[in-house]
């Protein structure tokens, strides 16, 4: 099954699933949906930092030194618990200064320095091309391993095979290919590729997925559990010794090195300042991933020991390298499915570490190396030239190739050595030089161009001489004594043995002297003089990064400059196209804000920061500053100025976060005051309204009263008989008075909420029997008929007993008032519906116009033509009732055809429903 | 913004918890020919403060105040 078909075949199709998982990311980026904001996402990509080393080489490790492969874990776990506070700071810093690589990140710091940013791209491209050489080499071993199956052959590369012969070579190939078509699609201003995350991260899991299989297969299925392996390793004392002790001697202080130096490696490692700063979507993201990024690492540790020690024993004597566990236990199985599961994680760890890490790094040849000296040698065909956006691409891609044939070279040359062993901490090394001033710019007003670059260079001069020499040494390239006797033969200067200094491991020593030597002298040279302007504007820039001083907004900028000349710049390198419409959405941007919308050829301060922070996305920020200084006319601003400028635009954050609370409180009282006075003014109309039609129902009555009144003043020989009529008027719209007069009260009572009401379980039958009972004196005045309908039995609602004989007096009062004396007939039903009793009383009287079904629930409506028949009622009967029936959870209808007669309806809630709702 | 200085300050305690952890001279205590249930006492050691440092960092960042 696993003949090279086969693996070819997997491996390709494994590839072209990566690239489309980065199409689609690169698609839905395009589109604003995003796939990469997400911490677990973001989680996964920062593990890109387990590369084969971790795959295949913690084993490796482990069967030599126990547990000495843990502490490389550690200090990432370590470092990102501090992870919200410096990381949070690193991608502020990025995001407003939009800066794209590790080493633009210096040279912007201290000054936005061509030499620097030179510099850091040297350290960098000279330390990680062996760590690329031994993913190659850890990618061909393990294809020559699997096409020597089902033998367990080691991989012995011959000097003399040829290039062309070389599998190696090819994947160096297919990868550059894959890192172009991945990283350099097309020119981003902000460096930032959502496509390669996403692939990054599916690798992730896909390499964690294989190791935890292969590791649970050799404990589990090989052995029986933890317990097996190490009682198996117990009993051989050569195996004990990697199970008890961290490796005596030197034991401690290495550790402690390579926590420290494991700890700054996984913030400056070009790949991991990409996917955890440069890459990043949102900071919240930092919080998960502070604990999701350790938790990875402790998982893919877990199975590490027990491979090893079962390796060691299952192989024991066999010549097997034990960096080649991880492969060949599953293969002595004959399990080819989860040996092709290994290979493929294998294949993730390393195409993860190279296409990251050759895109950082061709960013910064780029933009830091290979545009300044283009710009120094030739400047007029880069001022001359109309689109350089190709170039740069081409320049990018140029360099992904020459460091993947870089790192496949010193794979050829350094093939089995010691070199290539030990690159990974040795790369570690080289990265941590950074270190002193990186976090020394970030925390420190005081660093200087000069100290930085005097730091870095002592630096790399010690690593090189302490560390990198002597591995070329003990590879064989360098005359061994070298190692022995020091340079020119002086004992002094034995690159392990440093003036003497022993009692250490090669990387502890390497540590401890090129720290000494960075440190010592980034400080010393900072302290020699005060920074330029340049630099003490960058310090601050990014020393407050956090703060409201470092949070953009402030115009350090001063001189004449022209729009279209700077639109042709941007677009000499973006692409006119791009740069014509980020001008407009910066313009529309502005013009939004009423930061004046008018066209002007002459270019304000803050457009030429866009348009340098335009190009430095795509050019690095010292390029783009010289590129801006080339067609701009600048006044140089003095320190004091710069300081002043930026204290302002701090004072004036501060005033407008200030203002805009202020102004936020002022809009909330506002809408309340409104709120409050609307609320007045209603209640003022309706107290409006009731007055009104109070006293003018009451001026009706008193009108009549006093009318009578006079006329049996005036006509004192007024007949007995009219006197009586009289006063039996006036008595009669008296008692209508004091009606009126108690229910204003009552109803004012009732809409106030002031009315008492006495809720009891009561049976609506007997209070209809009893309102019937009490209206049959008026009845039997019209001769009118009273059916009922009252089943028994019914449940009982709850409500106000006098309050609900109100409601039904008014109802066949008003029933039994309209109709025609002598063929009146009035019924009166009581039936039980799903959730409550409905009682109508219907009559046969004239009816109710459609249009006056609503009016007479209003409060004072009488409806029926008052030219004629004189109003017997006060208007307030059914607008009270309806208050009452509406109060007890039910409600009051009216339906009528006119001339037919009228129905009045009205609901009430069962008991055990309302005490539900009241509840 | 109380809660953020919380989260960070307890960050910082995870962060300090750990390298005190995982170094001399709390390491060498550990660094035993024991076993528990049947694993080395330094690796299950390490392993188990590894554990707690993550899970610290986790209820540092993912609690919610009340």
């Amino acid at each position: 099954m696993l003949e090279a078909p086969v693996i070819i075949a997997t491996s390709l199709l494994y590839l072209g699933t990566l690239f489309a998982v980065a199409w689609w990311g690169d698609k839905r980026a395009d589109q604003g949906r995003s796939i990469i904001a997400n911490p677990t996402i973001y989680a996964l990509s920062m593990a890109v930092y387990c590369t084969t080393w971790t795959f295949y080489g913690s084993v490796g490790r482990a069967a030599v030194s126990g547990i000495g492969f843990l502490p490389v874990y550690l200090g990432p776990t370590l470092v990102m618990a501090l992870g919200w506070i410096v990381l949070l700071k690193m991608i502020r810093i990025v995001k407003a200064n939009r800066i794209t690589s590790i080493a633009d990140f210096i040279s912007s710091r201290y000054g936005k320095s061509h030499g620097l940013g030179g510099l850091v791209t040297i350290i960098a491209v000279i330390g990680i091309i062996p760590y690329i050489a031994l993913q190659l080499k850890a990618v061909s071993s393990t294809v020559s391993l699997l096409l020597s199956y089902p033998e367990i052959v080691m991989p012995h590369r011959s000097a003399t095979m040829s290039v062309g012969a070389d599998i190696s070579f090819y994947i160096a190939l297919i990868l550059a290919a894959f890192t172009i078509v991945f990283g350099t699609r097309h020119l981003d201003a902000t460096e930032r590729h959502e496509g390669m995350v996403a692939a990054i991260a599916l690798e992730s899991g896909v390499k964690l997925v294989a190791f935890l299989a292969v590791g649970i297969f050799v404990t589990y299925g090989i052995y029986d559990g933890f317990g097996d392996i190490f009682d198996h390793a117990a009993a051989d004392p050569d195996l004990q010794r990697l199970m008890t002790a961290i490796p005596s001697g030197k034991g401690y202080t290495s550790w402690f090195s390579l926590v420290v130096l494991s700890g700054l490696a996984v913030l400056f490692l070009p790949r991991q300042f990409q996917v955890a700063v440069v890459e990043n979507v949102n900071e919240a993201h930092l919080k998960r991933a502070a604990w999701l990024f350790p938790l990875y690492l402790l998982l893919i540790n877990i199975f590490v020991l027990p491979i090893a020690l079962g390796g060691l024993l299952h192989f024991s004597g066999q010549g097997v390298d034990a960096d080649t566990f991880v492969l060949t236990l599953p293969m002595s199985q004959r399990q080819e499915g989860l040996v092709l599961l290994v290979f493929i994680g294998g294949l993730s760890a390393a195409t993860g570490m190279v296409i990251v890490e050759t895109i950082a790094l061709s960013t910064m040849v780029c933009n830091d190396l290979v545009m300044p000296l283009l710009l120094r040698h030739n400047r007029s065909a880069i001022e001359d030239a109309k689109d350089l956006s190709g170039l740069l691409l081409g320049i990018r891609r140029g360099a992904i190739v020459v460091i993947l044939l870089l790192g496949y070279l010193y794979f050829r040359l350094a093939g089995e050595a010691y070199a290539l062993v030990a690159i990974g901490l040795i790369s570690f090394s080289a990265v941590a030089q950074f270190a002193p001033a990186l976090i020394g710019g970030m925390y420190w007003r005081g660093g200087t161009r000069g100290g930085a670059l005097a730091g870095l260079s002592a630096g790399f001069v010690v690593w090189g001489y302490t560390l990198l020499l002597p591995s070329f040494a003990k590879s064989g390239w360098l005359p061994g004594d070298f190692l022995a006797q020091g340079f020119f033969g002086i004992e002094l200067l034995r690159p392990q043995q440093l003036f003497g200094l022993t009692g250490m491991d090669e990387i502890s020593h390497c540590l401890f002297w090129s720290f000494l030597a960075n440190i010592g002298a980034y400080v010393g040279v900072s302290l020699l003089r005060p920074p330029m302007v340049a630099e003490a504007t960058q310090a601050t820039l990014f020393v407050d990064a956090l703060s409201e001083t470092g949070q953009g907004g402030a115009v350090l900028w001063r001189g004449r400059a022209q729009v279209s000349d700077l639109q042709e710049l941007v677009g000499r390198f973006l692409g006119p196209a791009r740069a014509q419409s980020a001008f407009a959405a910066f313009a529309r941007r502005r013009g939004s804000q009423g930061g004046g919308d008018e066209v002007t050829p002459e270019a304000d301060a803050k457009l030429v920061q866009f348009a340098e922070s335009l190009l430095a996305g795509a050019i690095g920020s010292a390029s783009a500053r010289v590129m801006v200084a080339s067609v701009a006319k600048e006044e140089p601003l003095s320190i004091e100025e710069v300081m002043h400028i930026l204290d302002e635009a701090s004072q004036l954050r501060t005033y407008s976060r200030e203002l805009e609370r202020k102004s936020r409180e002022l809009t909330a009282a506002t809408l309340e005051l409104q709120a409050a006075n609307e609320r007045l003014q209603e209640l003022d109309r309706v107290k409006d309204d009731i007055m009104s039609s109070v006293t003018h129902e009451l001026r009706t009555p008193l009108t009549s009263i006093r009318a009578f009144s006079e006329l049996l003043r005036d006509d004192p020989k007024m007949h007995l008989a009219d006197r009586e009529r009289f006063l039996g008027l006036i008595v009669s719209e008296t008692e209508r008075l004091t009606r009126l007069i108690n229910q204003t009260l009552d109803l004012a009572k009732i809409e106030s909420g002031r009315a008492d009401w006495n809720g009891c379980e009561l049976d609506l039958k007997e209070v209809i029997e009893q309102s019937i009972a009490a209206i049959s004196q008026l009845v039997r005045e019209k001769e009118a008929h009273v059916e009922v309908d009252l089943p028994d039995n019914l449940p009982l609602i709850l409500a106000d007993r006098d309050r609900l004989i109100q409601v039904m007096l008014n109802l066949l009062s008003n029933a039994v008032k309209f109709l025609k004396p002598g063929s009146g007939r009035i019924r009166v039903t009581l039936s039980l519906h799903a959730d409550g009793l409905q009682v109508s009383v219907v009559d046969n009287g004239p009816g109710i116009r459609p249009a006056d079904q609503q009016l007479i629930f209003e409060k004072f409506r009488q409806v029926g033509d008052t030219m004629t028949a004189k109003p017997s009622g006060t208007g307030l009967g059914l607008p009270i009732s309806r208050r009452i029936v509406e109060h007890f959870g039910g409600r009051l209808w009216v339906e009528s055809v006119e001339g037919e007669g009228a129905t009045f309806s009205f609901s009430l809630p069962f008991a055990h429903a309302q005490q539900q709702a009241v509840a | 913004m109380h809660r953020r200085i919380l989260a960070g300050d307890r960050l910082i305690a995870a962060f300090l918890a750990g390298c005190a952890l995982f170094n001399y001279p709390l390491l060498s205590l550990f660094d035993r020919p024991d076993e528990v249930f049947g694993i080395p006492l330094v690796y299950a050691y390490i392993f188990a403060a590894w554990a707690v440092v993550i899970g610290l960092m986790a209820w540092a960042v993912e609690r919610r105040f009340k």
